[in-house]
């Protein structure tokens, strides 16, 4: 079910089928952006303080309050919309969207409707070795709502509980929509289009997209059809889902769902559904057909909101580099693979580090290896972000010449690496303490080498009968007699000196 | 200025000058000379009024909350600090429509669910005069959320028209209007939505102005219909208005509609009308206008001319769609608008909710009027899905049309004139079984909010003793071109502002169900 691209996937039960299907999916995700102010009013948009302090009359909607719009959380939608290669229409327009609610306390939010402020984009995206493009359809800015939290249940939400408090803190923080087009075709890829969008939004600097902090959200739509049919089928919708892993299940689970459904000759509602990561199954939330009429109308508070495309061109022109440029340069000047270049080049901390290290004077293939590879895993593990930590890009440009040079071998580089860790120092004092250089004297490897020799008589035998890729059955010996220290490459010298003689 | 030399001062001062002032025809323009001049002090002045108050409030019931204690303290430090405080209105009193918020003094937008509401803010326009070192003397009654063209939807008590008081004062700034034509204030500020400034000012026999959407602050006033409110001054004379526009006019950052106006307020000084193009549209004159009123208005349009203007006869073709057009946008708007009120935050919540919802409906249930409910049901029903395009959609492009009307018109004409309001002032009681005969109120003044125009409404005499307004149009940002006219016609006119106080009887004055405070 992992396939990304032509995405038949077979049908689940009995094999009866003569069809396969291919899933469809869409995505709508909301992001709160880092202005230090709301959408609509002066409140500094804080997150962990005390509830309820960043509150005024227009966001706490006291009669006679009026909105006005927050010219930089424009911009760093505009930048989002530009780097989604979406057009900044000159003349947008905010509308209500009426419904009633606690988190709610105009009981409108401020929303934009028919006139977006950007329409008709794209995001490249890179799912297992391939470039996929999904069209963006629009992306418009709102207002989020307050928060609500239920006490005195078990669960923290809103069935079960006593009663529920609301923090009006986050009530107006502006927050962006970006709605794709279906076009993505497995819930892997779908997984991956969210990452790789994140990355894209952290690296504008719009937005920290906090997970735990919901301050990046997501919808998912999904149907399937027949494979090779290009007409959509109905859909279900999975609603506020805030963690990768989730999302992709949630839709891994909800693809065979549909399937057994359509097979039996049933029809899908058109329903929201929940995802149940214990049990790994979906469940209608709610139907469409109770959905809200939100009458939507134009905003008569706020004009329509004119954007001069000159100020449009001046946010282009000072973009910060994105993700899918970077891997493109990564790959022309440092000659990475696409795989490389991708992992490297779409964290915009990672690839910093990656920089750094090559201009510390390492060649740009092994500074990719060794940033992939060690450094990688020990961010994963300690759960750090590229460039933190007391690993320096100096400190492991060091090694990494080191082990080039031939100082330490790459096997002991590891070692190395792994202490320099743990005790907090330099990859030299390392070395130094752990004994880990690399051994090059003839004179001492020549002894090693005589040995192992004579403990393996019969596998001398066959290298002299002809067999002579078993000379690294020897290398590995000696190698393990050396702890890893000896240079493969004197060491190769002198067993063929020796075995040859 | 200069400070008053000390002889006018002590030969000037004191009870017998005061006595003798009369709140019922003292324009503030005089107010302000006599003060400067030191002939009276503010706390003096203050005090005509609140004895004034004293005297006729009983019968009238303008305010919804007088605040006298604040308006002698305040008033006092005025005169105390007159060298700091000396500004073009400083110790000049005031009353607000109790639409607009006022920190720290109760703000009920008539309306229960707002009961014993106390603002965290000021309004914009309210602060502009309170940093002028106006007097506020209270705030005043209005049809609950400016719903109304009578007064009579208040959810505290029905005002009076002091010329008759068994009549309406018209409305919705029916208590300002009543305020400043019982002398019970020097001015007011009101707001205008479909003719709420200007229709009760014609029913009181006194000055008022709907300056051009945009051009006063709205934050700070309660919403009825966003795209339409405007406040505006209630004066008695065309100089006072002009005088208080001045200081209330201008772009506002917390009001995104706000503007500068493109030339500053000017104080009229015109008594000519050479030149002057005045399109009379016989859309406005063809229906129901009552025929003294209609007398009145033949006879200023004759003034015009003898000042040297002229008068021709124009069409505002869409004029008819115009009424219904706005009782879609207006409700609509207000649905929204009125949705915050749920008696979680502030105002009025109902006993012993037994959940959310129970808390909900039954706060709204109890804390609207009947006319507001009306109105949010036509509102939320206009912008159901299904119907939006058919009424909101529509309205909206009839409001277009209805605009351009009004912009082909000033092609050929400087000003449009037409009666205010077709009849006079009503019998209270008279027409509120009837929704549809209360909406006709307000005819010759909707389409001008629908276009977002100036206009003012200025008293051209009586009619069986009750007043009658003309009103005159303009373009957008044209104050001063109406104001000028306005003054010029006012001149010639000479209305006497003193109104009888009579009572002909027969109108229905049961008082709103409760008191405010």
């Amino acid at each position: 079910m992992n396939s990304h691209r032509g995405g038949a996937v077979e049908p689940g039960t009995g094999g009866a089928s003569l069809r396969a299907w291919e899933p469809v999916i869409g995505l709508e995700m909301h992001v709160e952006l880092d202005t230090q102010t709301k959408m609509f009013c002066g409140c500094a948009v804080a997150k962990g303080d005390d509830p309820n302090t960043h509150t005024c009359p227009v966001c706490l909607a006291h009669p006679g309050a009026l909105p006005v719009v927050n010219r930089r959380a424009v911009e760093y939608a505009a930048r989002i919309a530009l780097a989604l290669h979406c057009t900044v229409q000159p003349r947008n327009i905010f509308h209500r969207k009426n419904y009633f609610y606690p988190d709610l306390p105009k009981a409108y939010q401020i929303s934009q409707y028919d006139e977006p402020l950007a329409t008709a984009g794209w995001f490249e995206y890179w799912v297992a070795g391939e470039n996929l493009r999904c069209r963006i359809n629009r992306v418009h800015m709102e207002e989020d709502a307050a928060k609500l939290i239920h006490a005195g249940g078990d669960t923290g939400r809103i069935a079960g509980s006593d009663y529920s408090m609301v923090d009006f803190n986050r009530g107006g923080t502006p927050l962006i929509e970006i709605v794709t087009e279906p076009d993505i075709p497995s819930p892997e890829a779908a997984r991956e289009f969210l990452q790789q969008l994140r990355n894209l939004v952290v690296e504008l600097g719009v937005s920290e997209c906090n997970m735990e902090e919901g301050q990046i959200r997501w919808d998912a739509n999904i149907s399937i059809r027949p494979e090779g049919s290009e007409d959509l089928g109905t859909r279900t919708e999975l609603k506020n889902m805030n963690s990768f892993r989730y999302l992709q299940q949630a839709l891994d689970a909800e693809i065979p769902r549909q399937i057994e459904i359509l097979e039996a000759g049933g029809t899908i509602d058109l329903e929201t559904l929940h995802f149940d990561p214990d049990t790994g199954t979906t469940t209608p939330l709610r139907s469409k057909e109770e959905a809200h009429d939100y009458r939507y109308f134009p905003e008569p508070d706020l004009v329509p909101l004119e954007i001069d495309p000159a100020w449009v061109e001046e946010l282009r022109a000072t973009q910060p580099e994105l993700p899918a440029a970077r891997v493109e340069r990564f790959t022309t000047v440092y000659g990475l693979s696409r795989a490389d270049a991708t992992v490297l080049g779409s964290s915009g901390a990672l690839a910093g580090f990656y920089e750094e290290v090559v201009a510390a004077g390492v060649g740009a293939k092994p500074a990719a290896n060794w940033t992939m590879g060690e450094y990688l895993a020990h961010l994963n593990a300690v759960g750090l972000e590229a460039g933190h930590g007391h690993v320096t890009a100096e400190r492991l440009a060091r090694l990494v010449k080191l082990v080039e040079e031939g100082t330490v071998s790459t096997s002991a580089g590891k070692e190395v690496f792994a202490h320099m860790i743990e005790e907090r120092d330099e990859p030299e004092a390392m070395i130094e303490k752990h004994g880990l250089g690399q051994i090059s004297d003839s004179a001492e490897l020549e002894a090693i080498v005589a040995e192992v020799v004579a403990a393996n008589p019969a596998q001398a035998e066959q290298y002299r009968g002809g067999k002579q890729q078993i000379i690294g059955f020897f290398v590995g010996q000696v190698m393990k007699a050396s702890g890893g220290r000896a240079n493969p490459k004197v060491v190769n010298d002198l067993l063929r000196r020796a075995l040859d003689a | 200025m200069p400070p008053p030399s000390p002889t006018s001062a002590s030969a000037c001062r004191g009870w017998a000058d005061v006595t003798a002032l009369d709140p019922l025809r003292l324009t503030a323009r005089d107010a302000k000379r006599l003060l400067v001049d030191g002939e009276i002090s503010s706390a003096e002045l203050a005090k005509v009024y609140l004895d004034q108050i004293g005297a006729v409030e009983s019968r009238v019931r303008a305010y919804i909350l007088v605040t006298a204690d604040n308006a002698a303290k305040y008033s006092t430090k005025v005169d105390r600090e007159m060298q700091a405080m000396r500004g073009p209105l400083a110790g000049l009193p005031i009353a607000v429509k109790d639409n607009m918020v006022t920190e720290g003094v109760t703000t009920t937008c008539a309306s229960k669910i707002l009961r014993n509401y106390q603002p965290v803010y000021t309004a914009t326009a309210v602060r502009q005069v309170w940093e002028d070192h106006v007097v506020m003397l209270g705030k005043t009654n209005l049809d609950e959320f400016a719903m109304g063209s009578s007064t009579e939807n208040s959810s505290y008590q029905v005002t009076a028209n002091p010329w008759d008081l068994s009549t309406v004062p018209g409305g919705s700034s029916g208590g300002s209007a009543a305020a400043v034509a019982a002398g019970e204030t020097l001015w007011a500020l009101g707001s205008d939505t479909g003719g709420s400034i200007r229709q009760p000012a014609a029913l009181c026999g006194i000055v008022g102005m709907k300056p051009t959407y945009g051009a006063v602050s709205r934050y700070g006033l309660i919403a009825f219909a966003s795209s339409l409110d405007q406040i505006g001054p209630l004066t008695r004379s065309v100089y006072d208005c002009a005088l208080l526009l001045q200081h209330i006019a201008g772009r506002d950052l917390r009001d995104s509609t706000s503007v500068e106006l493109p030339e500053p307020v000017a104080l009229p000084t015109a008594e000519r009308l050479d030149g002057l193009r005045v399109g009379v549209p016989s859309e406005y004159l063809a229906a129901g206008i009552e025929p003294g009123v209609r007398a009145r208005f033949d006879e200023t349009l004759a003034r015009v001319e003898e000042l040297g203007g002229a008068c021709v006869e124009i069409s505002l073709p869409h004029t008819e769609y115009a009424l219904p057009a706005y009782y879609i946008i207006a409700p609509a708007e207000a649905s929204a608008n009125l949705a915050r009120f749920d008696g979680v935050r502030y105002g009025y919540r109902c006993a012993d909710p037994v959940d959310l919802r129970d808390l909900y409906e039954r706060t709204r249930g109890e804390g609207f009027g009947p006319e507001v409910k009306r109105r949010i049901m036509i509102g939320t029903y206009a912008l159901s899905a299904g119907y939006y395009d058919a009424y909101y959609g529509r309205a909206q492009k009839v409001r277009t049309m209805v605009r351009r009307d009004f912009d082909r018109a000033f092609g050929d004409v400087d000003l449009i004139a037409s009666p205010t309001s077709p009849t006079v002032a009503f019998k209270a009681g008279s027409r509120t079984a009837d929704p549809l005969a209360m909406y006709v109120s307000d005819i010759c003044t909707i389409p001008v909010n629908l276009a977002g125009l100036p206009a003012i409404s200025i008293p051209c005499g009586l009619s069986d003793g009750l007043p009658v307004g003309f009103q005159l149009i303009g373009p957008a940002f044209s104050e001063n071109r109406i104001l000028s006219a306005a003054h010029a016609l006012e001149g010639t006119i000479g209305f006497d502002t003193a109104p009888a106080f009579r009572d002909s009887g027969a109108g229905d004055l049961g008082v709103g169900e409760e008191a405010a405070q």
